[in-house]
């Protein structure tokens, strides 16, 4: 039971990080319907952010220092999406879908070349910013602070979002370009800066997760948000993509069945090196039974 | 559609010997570049190793590009899993000749020498490569061609995910540190004892291979389009609902586009495998992004754009490392930025939807088709369709 406790907060620790990114994932599909290969990639960006600043100004363990960087890793990730978005997306986006999927892949190779050509590829130890302590819960089992600190904070990110998509005005924008987009420009909205808002709150929202993610466990390299990026995509789609409780539902649901398999797959089985394969197992028998996601809605085709 | 004249015997029989012809200058033409790719061949006038491995890798890219163009391009139905099919058939292939093809050669070269021997043994791998490929491509296509759009690319690149981590944990052929040779089934380690199985993979694999196999999938391929199958695929991508009205059996024809485009994958993972030694990590998705930049680059429903594409992401990244010291570093930084660039200002790919072929036809004004090799039958695809228009309309509607 201790240990089901522990790989359950494992579980979704992880899950949550891979939540945060999923709902970048699943805003600019729900507005563009566009996969954006490189959101993972943010999250890489995110991290590396948190790093240089925490560098610079030789951050030490304080909460202020975790707030600072947190706050300007956001800030840097959600330029950076913005950029991408004015640059790379807006260009292609009156073309084929596939030419703007080809584009996010490009964006994406270029995010983690470029990474690697200035940073090398090595991995890098990501400073404290806190003195990570255990608490004891009961038995055996047992949190830590930066775990609680995912959760806070993950937490804490997803309730503001969901004020700002559903309590102020820029958000009934938003919803108002995902249900239609031509509409909503007639309506008067300008529609470009609103999918550049999405970006720029997708982007903070990955960054977070690289910063989290990164004083959990403490070594960042240039390609850490292929594998992550993926998964989250893979979350999005889980709980149907274009809906942001899905995403989160997806999120959590991918990470506490990955930890479980490390942890109690042996047991019928499943060795823990098909920890990456879980994901994609659900992703598929899900997919099977509900072809549009958990809380997705299927669309009726019309002649 | 285009209704075919009856031919007589005569002309039957000059069209036929035409053909025959043709493929056995194709043959000869890839026999003399065989010679060519090695040192000592041509008299010396061989080409560096370097250049023969990206020649070679080059073919492999067509045959890829080219088969998954079928299930991509011309049906519609969008795939990230392709290499995951080559996987399978580099790995059924390679499995099958390092533990059970040994004796068969050993006999057959008692009888035919040691070279032909090779070479049917090689012929044998491959087909069993492209079935075990088609089989998984049977297994994964029928569940999932019922899903659409991007949820059938996820879920086919979960697939691949899959066979990849599988393979990883598979020890009788070298999990996650590649196939080299046989595996002892007692201490999993490489064995030491020849009668287990081969110690390595023999490399059957030559740019004669290569080629023949690249101009066989573009062959088929090519019949397959300009087929009534082709004419059901393309109505599958225009409007599958419309397609489905018009008596298509859309899920027969979505599977078994699937299906041939997986076993040509696999015949591409066959001769990979019995080049360079299948490895997990030469299988992981970004190898299926890859394929796709090849088709989407090239021109979706190109044939000819989908070899240009393979070409041009085969060789461009090598060019690129001729950059002097102190951009050197950022040749892949540029290279994304090329990506990127192109499909800013040219989205529909090189070709867009058009072969070369009727691109030079249109150019030379000429009174009738017929006559050019490879000149396309029936009416260029382009002419149905224009992806890029619908697709737009498509974002309107929404």
């Amino acid at each position: 039971m201790d240990t089901f406790v522990q790989q359950l907060i494992n579980g979704l620790n992880i899950g949550a990080i891979y939540a945060l990114i999923a709902l970048g994932y699943t805003m600019v599909y729900g507005i563009l319907r566009l996969i954006n290969f490189a959101h993972g990639d943010i999250y890489m960006v995110g991290a590396f952010a948190g790093y240089f600043i925490a560098l610079k100004l030789g951050l030490g363990p304080s909460w202020g220092g975790l707030l600072f960087v947190l706050i300007g890793s956001m800030v840097v990730a959600a330029l950076v999406g913005m950029a991408m978005e004015r640059l790379a997306y807006r260009p292609v986006r009156k073309y084929a879908r596939m030419t703007s999927l080809i584009t996010a892949i490009g964006v994406s190779l270029l995010l983690e070349n470029l990474f690697v050509a200035l940073f090398g590829g090595q991995g890098r130890g990501f400073p404290q910013l806190i003195n990570d302590t255990n608490f004891a819960l009961f038995g055996n089992a047992a949190i830590s602070k930066s775990q609680i600190l995912i959760f806070a904070v993950s937490i804490a990110l997803m309730v503001i979002l969901q004020w700002i998509i559903f309590k102020t005005k820029v958000g009934t924008a938003m919803r108002a370009v995902s249900f239609n987009l031509n509409s909503a420009k007639l309506m008067g909205i300008n529609t470009d800066a609103i999918i550049m808002f999405t970006f720029a709150l997708g982007s903070a929202l990955a960054a977070a997760g690289g910063v989290l993610t990164a004083q959990y466990s403490p070594t960042i390299d240039p390609l850490m948000g292929i594998t992550t990026g993926l998964k989250a995509f893979v979350a999005a789609v889980l709980g149907g993509i274009g809906n942001i409780p899905g995403a989160v539902l997806g999120g959590l649901l991918i990470g506490v069945a990955e930890t479980m398999v490390v942890g109690y797959g042996s047991n019928i089985g499943i060795q823990s090196t098909y920890r990456d394969a879980v994901a994609f197992a659900i992703l598929i028998l899900v997919l099977l039974i509900r072809p549009s996601g958990i809380l997705g809605t299927t669309v009726q085709e019309k002649v | 559609m285009r209704v075919p004249r009856k031919l007589g015997f005569t002309e039957n029989m000059i069209s036929f010997v035409k053909r025959f012809l043709i493929a056995l200058i194709i043959i000869a033409v890839l026999y003399a570049l065989n010679l060519a790719m090695s040192k000592t061949g041509l008299f010396g006038f061989g080409v560096p190793l370097y250049q023969v491995d990206l020649w070679k890798m080059a073919g492999i890219n067509i045959i890829l590009a080219v088969s998954l163009n079928l299930i991509n391009g011309f049906t519609g139905q969008f795939s990230i899993g392709h290499i995951g099919f080559m996987a399978v058939g580099a790995y059924s292939s390679t499995f099958m000749t390092v533990y059970y093809t040994q004796g068969l050669e050993q006999w057959l070269a008692g009888m035919v020498g040691a070279s032909v021997a090779a070479a049917i043994v090689f012929a044998l791998v491959i087909i069993i490569g492209a079935l075990a490929a088609a089989l998984a491509g049977l297994i994964v296509g029928i569940p999932t061609l019922r899903l659409r759009g991007d949820y059938l690319a996820i879920a086919t690149l979960g697939f691949a995910e899959i066979i990849r981590i599988v393979i990883t944990n598979m020890n009788k052929v070298g999990g996650a540190t590649g196939f080299r040779g046989c595996v002892d089934p007692i201490t999993n380690i490489t064995c030491s004892d020849p009668s287990l199985g081969r110690l390595t993979i023999p490399a059957y694999t030559n740019f004669f291979w290569i080629g023949f196999l690249a101009v066989i999938t573009i062959v088929v391929i090519y019949n397959i389009v300009n087929s009534d199958m082709g004419r059901a695929l393309i109505s599958i991508r225009e409007d599958e609902l419309a397609a489905q009205a018009m008596g298509v059996n859309t899920t027969r024809y979505k599977v078994t586009s699937f299906v041939i485009s997986s076993a040509f994958a696999g015949v591409a993972g066959a001769l990979y495998g019995h080049w360079r030694l299948p490895h997990p990590n030469d299988f992981t998705f970004v190898r299926s992004f890859e394929i796709i930049i090849m088709i989407v680059l090239g021109g979706m429903g190109s044939i000819t754009g989908a070899v240009l594409g393979a070409l041009v992401i085969t060789f461009v990244p090598e060019v690129l490392r001729m950059l002097p010291g102190g951009v050197y570093n950022y040749r892949l930084v540029i290279y994304a930025l090329m990506l990127i660039i192109i499909m800013i200002t040219r989205p529909q790919g090189i070709l867009g939807n058009y072969e070369i072929a009727s691109w030079l036809k249109r150019a030379r004004k000429r009174p009738e088709g017929g006559g050019a090799i490879g000149g396309s039958t029936g009416a260029p695809i382009a002419e149905q369709s224009d992806s890029t228009k619908k697709s737009a309309k498509e974002l309107e509607n929404r």
